[in-house]
């Protein structure tokens, strides 16, 4: 006679989603970054079919038609000596919802096109940091002694130096002739640029964790057993130390992206990140900086922008946090 | 006493008082507007103040209250500014010997503000240290004095001997020109020619400051802070037109300040007077608040683009006109602040100093007889074909812009136009304090760029000739304002020919002539004409304008 067996516990990613599926705030962030990131992927359809204009290409002598009337897109100031022209203000139609920048572009379809550069950028830059930070936190953590001192040091020499200075400081050497590595060439205006300077800046904040588990995993039963057992060091880190380390990624993974969204944000604004014509949401606030004034849409528009996303990753970070971290799973258990 | 004495005396003793009363009444009306300091305001110093060697815009306005030279512009405001009066010299000479020779006679008992009194040998060590300390327009502008290639050639050892005679008995000062030069006495009027003296040491003075005889006098100066002035002791008006006696008791130039921040305090009374441009997002606020306290003025100032005649695509001249075909002026002005700011240009003299005549080149026709003169609109079309036509269509074409606003606004507007008529454009921007030697570099290989010129002084030779001769290419040299490269021989003669000719009309007409010659050769885009927008303080009266001067501090003053 079959005997009903107690189902087997659901294993620890399993858990985990479970627990984020729980999670009405990290659940709302997640939604809300998928929203963000679906609207900016259909920015070439907005912009050609819904705004019907060429984010890329300056129009300050256009016009357009609202409610049947020509208007000009830079539109003369009202004072008696005629002085200054300002873009113009939103229309909440389809074209020029959020106004125009200064130079006559729609406001709307550049918000949708820099958030992609900006989410592209900040993304492959988190996960190009993780990896790099993964390499050296394991080769550090698990090899130990003169190995661990090099690499700890060259992470605290970098960790010494300002995030925002250093990849200044870097930015500025390749933002005017691009980056020559052997035979690979990489443009000025290439978007791997701003990618791998940013993810080089943070490497040291996600490699002091990764070497702090691994050097605690080192010590682990299991992989005394494995060494004991003659298997092979890069098979330990492979199969015992990687996977034990990936929940500390993942952890990590949205705090970097809301650290890499910052830095782009503020590398573009200083016109060291993403370049013209191409778009981010720092490049728009730049844009929007001389027209603060007159049009603080154009600044403030893709600075909430950058606020509703990092916010968004903070707390999908948080829930993620609570949801692996079976250390603090049990603390708040007890 | 008779009835009639006694009427009289008796009325004079009720009528004095009451003119007393009216003379004092005057007098303190008069000097009502005496006194008080005058605030101006900048975001950066202006570096020397060496009156002779500084050739920005900063401090010339200060130098017109400190120093004096043989001639001067008007100290007036409007086209009453350029007219040359004499300052230190008795008056205006009559031209000799065809034109080579000048001779001046210099004004008695002037003071320097050391307490020295001004003499002839001041006059002629004067002259002969725009040579030896490399005065920007020791070239230019005084190269005609007889024995000025050798100074030019070996400064420290330059005496102008046969270029200059100076007489201490007479006060007789006389100038012997290689060549007639119809502009020679504009060109004492300019600052560079200020009178020093004697002892002044033949290098830069940096922050240390020369004894002037105008009207005021540097009391001190902190590059990084302020500038102060007070009144010259040793001062009196000889001419109200040349050096009028201030009346201001100070003056304080403060610097420092984003021009933003400038703006702000103007408005709020804290300071009187600022130098930066106005930010335009503040025009519309400054129009709308200050109709009363904003002043706009014709300046000298062109914006205009380069083109390099020495490499492709725009060593070819049909690529040349494709760009100036492509450029909507109208849409360039809007950077600048609108049409109530920019206006834009037909040839590389601002109209206000060569007024265009007829069609401009380079422009479709009005659309309606109402439509908009002198620049109606650009023609893409034709552009495109010029393009085809000369075969460069696919080059890499990188535009060389400053990091301003202004110009970064400009350059990207320049990019998407040249990608509109066929070519590969990118912009580069460089730091405003570098870019401007950078695109005259020719080793640097500056296709196109975008830059500002301010003419020194109302004449087409300010814009044209310096810009275009042959003489002010240099390659490979930091110093070479003729940017695009330009030379041609023809254009050259007709240039020298308006310089020496002395009868206005033939002189404008030559200058028309030679404006034409360069606009067929389009080796530089005119793009706009810059009005100077001047923003008070509630307290500021008597506002005077001067192209040169800007605001004239002198004229001014302070409730």
């Amino acid at each position: 006679m079959a005997q009903d067996l107690p189902a087997p516990p659901a294993g620890p990613w399993r858990q985990a989603m479970r627990s984020i599926a729980r999670n009405r705030s990290a659940m709302a962030a997640l939604a809300t970054l998928a929203l963000v990131t679906l609207a900016c992927m259909l920015a070439p359809l907005y912009a050609h079919h819904v705004a019907h204009t060429d984010p890329f290409t300056s129009n300050v002598a256009g016009s357009i038609v609202l409610d049947g009337h020509e208007v000009d897109i830079m539109q003369p100031n009202d004072n008696p000596l005629h002085l200054g022209l300002s873009p113009i203000g939103p229309t909440w139609h389809a074209t020029y919802l959020l106004g125009a920048d200064s130079q006559g572009r729609d406001l709307a379809s550049r918000l949708l096109y820099g958030g992609r550069d900006s989410l592209l950028v900040s993304s492959c830059a988190a996960v190009v940091c993780l990896v790099l930070a993964a390499m050296a936190g394991i080769v550090a953590g698990f090899s130990g002694g003169v190995v661990d001192a090099l690499l700890s040091r060259m992470m605290d020499i970098m960790w010494a130096v300002p995030v925002y200075l250093f990849a200044i400081s870097l930015s500025i050497v390749t933002v005017s002739h691009g980056l020559r590595v052997g035979p690979v060439t990489v443009r000025a205006d290439s978007l791997l640029i701003p990618i791998f300077i940013i993810a080089l800046v943070y490497v040291p904040y996600a490699a002091r964790p990764i070497r702090g588990r691994v050097m605690a995993l080192r010590q682990a039963e299991f992989v005394t057993a494995a060494r004991c057992l003659g298997v092979p060091r890069w098979r330990i880190v492979v199969r015992d130390i990687l996977p034990n380390v990936t929940t500390t990624l993942v952890m990590l993974g949205p705090l970097l992206m809301a650290l890499s969204l910052l830095a782009e944000s503020a590398l573009s604004f200083l016109s060291l990140g993403v370049q013209a014509p191409a778009a981010s949401w720092g490049t728009i606030i730049q844009d929007g900086e001389g027209l603060i004034y007159t049009r603080p849409m154009v600044a403030v528009a893709p600075g909430l922008a950058i606020v509703v996303v990092v916010l968004a990753l903070n707390i999908l970070g948080d829930g993620l946090r609570d949801a692996l971290d079976v250390r603090d799973a049990a603390r708040r258990s007890s | 006493m008779s009835l009639c004495a006694r009427y009289v005396f008796r009325h004079l003793l009720v009528l004095l008082p009451a003119m007393f009363a009216l003379c004092v009444t005057a007098q303190a009306a008069g000097q009502d507007h005496h006194g008080g300091e005058l605030r101006l305001l900048g975001s950066t110093s202006g570096g020397t103040l060496d009156p002779q060697l500084h050739y920005t815009p900063v401090y010339l306005q200060i130098f017109s209250a400190v120093y004096d030279g043989l001639l001067t512009y008007r100290k007036a405001g409007g086209a009453a500014g350029d007219e040359v009066v004499p300052d230190l010299a008795t008056a205006l000479p009559q031209p000799e010997d065809g034109g080579r020779t000048w001779t001046f006679y210099l004004r008695p008992g002037i003071r320097f503000s050391d307490g020295r009194p001004v003499r002839v040998q001041d006059v002629q060590a004067s002259f002969q240290r725009i040579f030896r300390v490399g005065s920007p327009t020791a070239s230019s502008f005084y190269e005609n004095i007889v024995g000025a290639h050798d100074c030019l050639r070996q400064p420290h050892a330059c005496t102008l001997s046969e270029g200059m005679e100076v007489d201490p008995a007479t006060g007789r000062i006389t100038f012997h020109l290689v060549e007639p030069d119809a502009e020679f006495l504009t060109k004492l009027a300019y600052p560079h020619a200020v009178i020093l003296p004697a002892d002044t040491p033949d290098h830069d003075v940096g922050t240390v400051p020369v004894a002037g005889t105008g009207a005021y006098r540097v009391v001190s100066y902190d590059p990084q802070q302020s500038l102060h002035l007070a009144r010259n002791p040793y001062f009196h008006v000889w001419s109200d037109a040349a050096q009028p006696e201030g009346y201001v008791d100070t003056i304080i130039y403060r610097f420092g300040l984003r021009d933003e921040d400038e703006v702000t305090s103007v408005e709020a009374g804290h300071d009187d007077w600022m130098f930066e441009v106005k930010p335009l997002d503040r025009l519309g606020e400054l129009g709308a608040r200050f109709p009363d306290r904003v002043h706009i003025n014709p300046s000298l100032h062109i914006v205009y683009v380069p083109l390099n005649v020495h490499i492709a695509p725009f060593d070819n001249a049909m690529a040349r006109q494709a760009v100036a075909w492509a450029l909507d002026r109208h849409a360039a002005a809007i950077f600048y602040g609108g049409p109530a700011v920019a206006t834009p240009m037909c040839d590389m003299a601002p109209p206000n100093v060569l007024p265009p005549v007829g069609q401009c080149p380079y422009t479709l026709p009005a659309v309606s007889a109402s439509g908009m003169s002198g620049w109606p609109r650009p023609d893409l079309d034709r552009a495109r074909d010029l393009v085809m036509k000369s075969g460069t269509q696919g080059q890499a074409v990188t535009i060389v812009v400053q990091t301003d606003s202004t110009q970064r606004g400009i350059g990207a507007w320049m990019r998407d136009r040249l990608q509109q008529i066929g070519y590969r454009a990118s912009v580069r921007e460089i730091s405003r304090g570098v870019q401007f030697s950078y695109i005259q570099n020719s080793a640097n290989n500056v296709q196109i760029s975008l830059t500002s010129w301010f003419g020194d002084y109302p004449s087409p030779s300010n814009f044209v000739y310096l810009l275009f001769a042959c003489s002010s290419f240099h390659p490979h040299s930091d110093n070479s304002i003729n940017i695009p490269g330009y030379c041609n021989p023809a254009l050259d003669a007709v240039m020298h020919r308006a310089l020496q000719e002395p009868r206005d009309p033939v002189r404008m007409a030559l200058w028309r002539q030679a404006s034409n010659m360069l606009n067929s050769d389009e080796p530089a885009v005119p793009l706009l004409a810059i009005k100077d927008v001047d923003l008070v303080s509630a307290r500021l009266g008597n506002y005077a304008y001067h192209t040169l001067y800007h605001m004239l501090v002198a004229r001014a003053w302070v409730r």
